[in-house]
């Protein structure tokens, strides 16, 4: 089956990031290109277009925390307890 | 087990939590979804072959390069959506098929005739209008890659009602003769407009908002779709054919029932012109079959 998915990234104006757009069939990436710019730019709506064919996608979408990575994080650090007990302390002249 | 499961899926959707494609879902809301995209598809592609009848006879160059364009605009809606509907598991030949053989459906609007060069314009302008309504209400839909494509096409949208909407004001600013060609296309077209957010189902009937898949009610887009085009209507000296027709002092819009038997009897294929509209297709799909066979093979 020759008909292959590709996937759309846009960039809306310039400066802004890419966003995936959506997708569409296409044989080859002749075909590719020119569906895309009639699919997402024919109102001049696009300053940039990535068109990439699904199957070279590398999708990742688990992301575990078996180690406890918390001390990379916000979420790690809590600051506010450890200050209200330095202050306490210092208010106790301690 | 799985019935845990089910409901924290409900719950997180019910949340105005969004799925992605590779996301479990319940194989209810997975059938419910593929069932009302694929008929949201089908009515793209479908809804361009009244408007297509008008190309030849547009009244001026300019005209006939809008409607191209509007057509154009519909078609890749009607791709948009298939892709959505394929990744959930059902491929677009399938699709194609169940169409064309009557298994699947689509809008009760475009199962009627355009008889003159006023129905481009009260299609274009109240039609699209009437779909940008149902259409803004899916960007908060539950299933994301859905939600999302709804963005460009409600944008694509707007330029249609642009167009609608001068195609009518240039008629109502012409001849008596062009001034009653529009009131009598508006006059065809006024129940079926007033069918095509569906039946006023209560929302806790709906398994549609249930499953966050739609996020307004039917009766709630059929009030916004008064609200905002009756005045606008009427304000370039149209009438509107119900003599119910009236804003209550609540703001809510009283209305003549439409017969939604009518309605099913429409959508189920028994339209004025659905025959003919689904034989078009048919013929199209075969003429065109050439085509994507030399291009897949030349690609091979
Ligand atoms: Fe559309
Ligand atoms: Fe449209």
């Amino acid at each position: 089956m020759p008909d292959r998915i590709y996937e759309v990234f846009r960039m809306e104006r310039k400066g802004q990031p890419l966003q995936h757009a959506g997708s569409f069939h296409a044989p080859d990436d002749r075909f590719a290109e020119a569906y895309a710019r009639e699919f997402y730019a024919r109102r001049h709506e696009s300053a940039a277009l990535w068109v990439v064919p699904r199957s070279a996608v590398t999708t990742i979408e688990d992301f575990g925390d078996e180690l406890d990575t918390s001390y990379r994080r916000v979420d790690g650090y809590s600051l506010k307890v450890r200050l209200r007990e330095a202050r306490r302390r210092v208010a106790e002249g301690g | 087990m799985s019935d845990t499961r089910e409901q924290e899926f409900l719950e997180y959707v019910q949340g105005g939590g969004q799925v992605e494609t590779h996301d479990w879902m319940p194989e209810e809301y997975r059938k419910r979804l593929i069932k009302f995209v694929e008929m949201h598809a089908n009515s793209e592609l479908m809804g361009v072959l009244p408007e297509r009848d008008w190309i030849l006879r547009a009244p001026t160059l300019q005209r006939k390069l809008a409607l191209t364009a509007k057509i154009q605009d519909e078609v890749g809606h009607a791709q948009l959506i298939y892709r959505v509907v394929e990744d959930l598991g059902k491929p677009r030949d399938d699709c194609l098929d169940d169409l064309l053989s009557g298994r699947s459906k689509f809008h009760n609007v475009f199962h009627y005739p355009t008889r003159t060069w006023g129905d481009v314009g009260v299609i274009a302008w109240l039609v699209d209008a009437a779909a940008i309504i149902s259409q803004k209400a899916l960007l908060k839909c539950s299933y994301g890659p859905y939600a999302r494509i709804m963005k460009r096409i409600c944008w694509e949208e707007s330029f249609h009602v642009l167009h609608g909407r001068d195609v009518v004001l240039a008629l109502v600013n012409g001849t008596d003769l062009q001034r009653e060609l529009v009131q009598e296309a508006l006059d065809r077209w006024w129940v079926p407009l007033m069918m095509f957010h569906g039946t006023p189902l209560p929302a806790e009937d709906d398994p549609m908002l249930h499953w966050r898949i739609k996020s307004q009610a039917n009766e709630g887009a059929r009030q916004q779709f008064l609200e905002g085009y009756v005045p606008q209507v009427r304000e370039l000296g149209l009438t509107l054919p119900d003599p119910k027709l009236r804003r209550r002092e609540d703001g809510t819009w009283e209305y003549t029932e439409p017969d939604w038997d009518e309605l099913m009897s429409v959508v189920s294929g028994h339209g004025p012109a659905s025959a003919e509209r689904l034989a078009f297709r048919r013929l199209s799909r075969a003429e065109v079959d050439w085509v994507s066979r030399v291009v897949l093979a030349e690609a091979a």
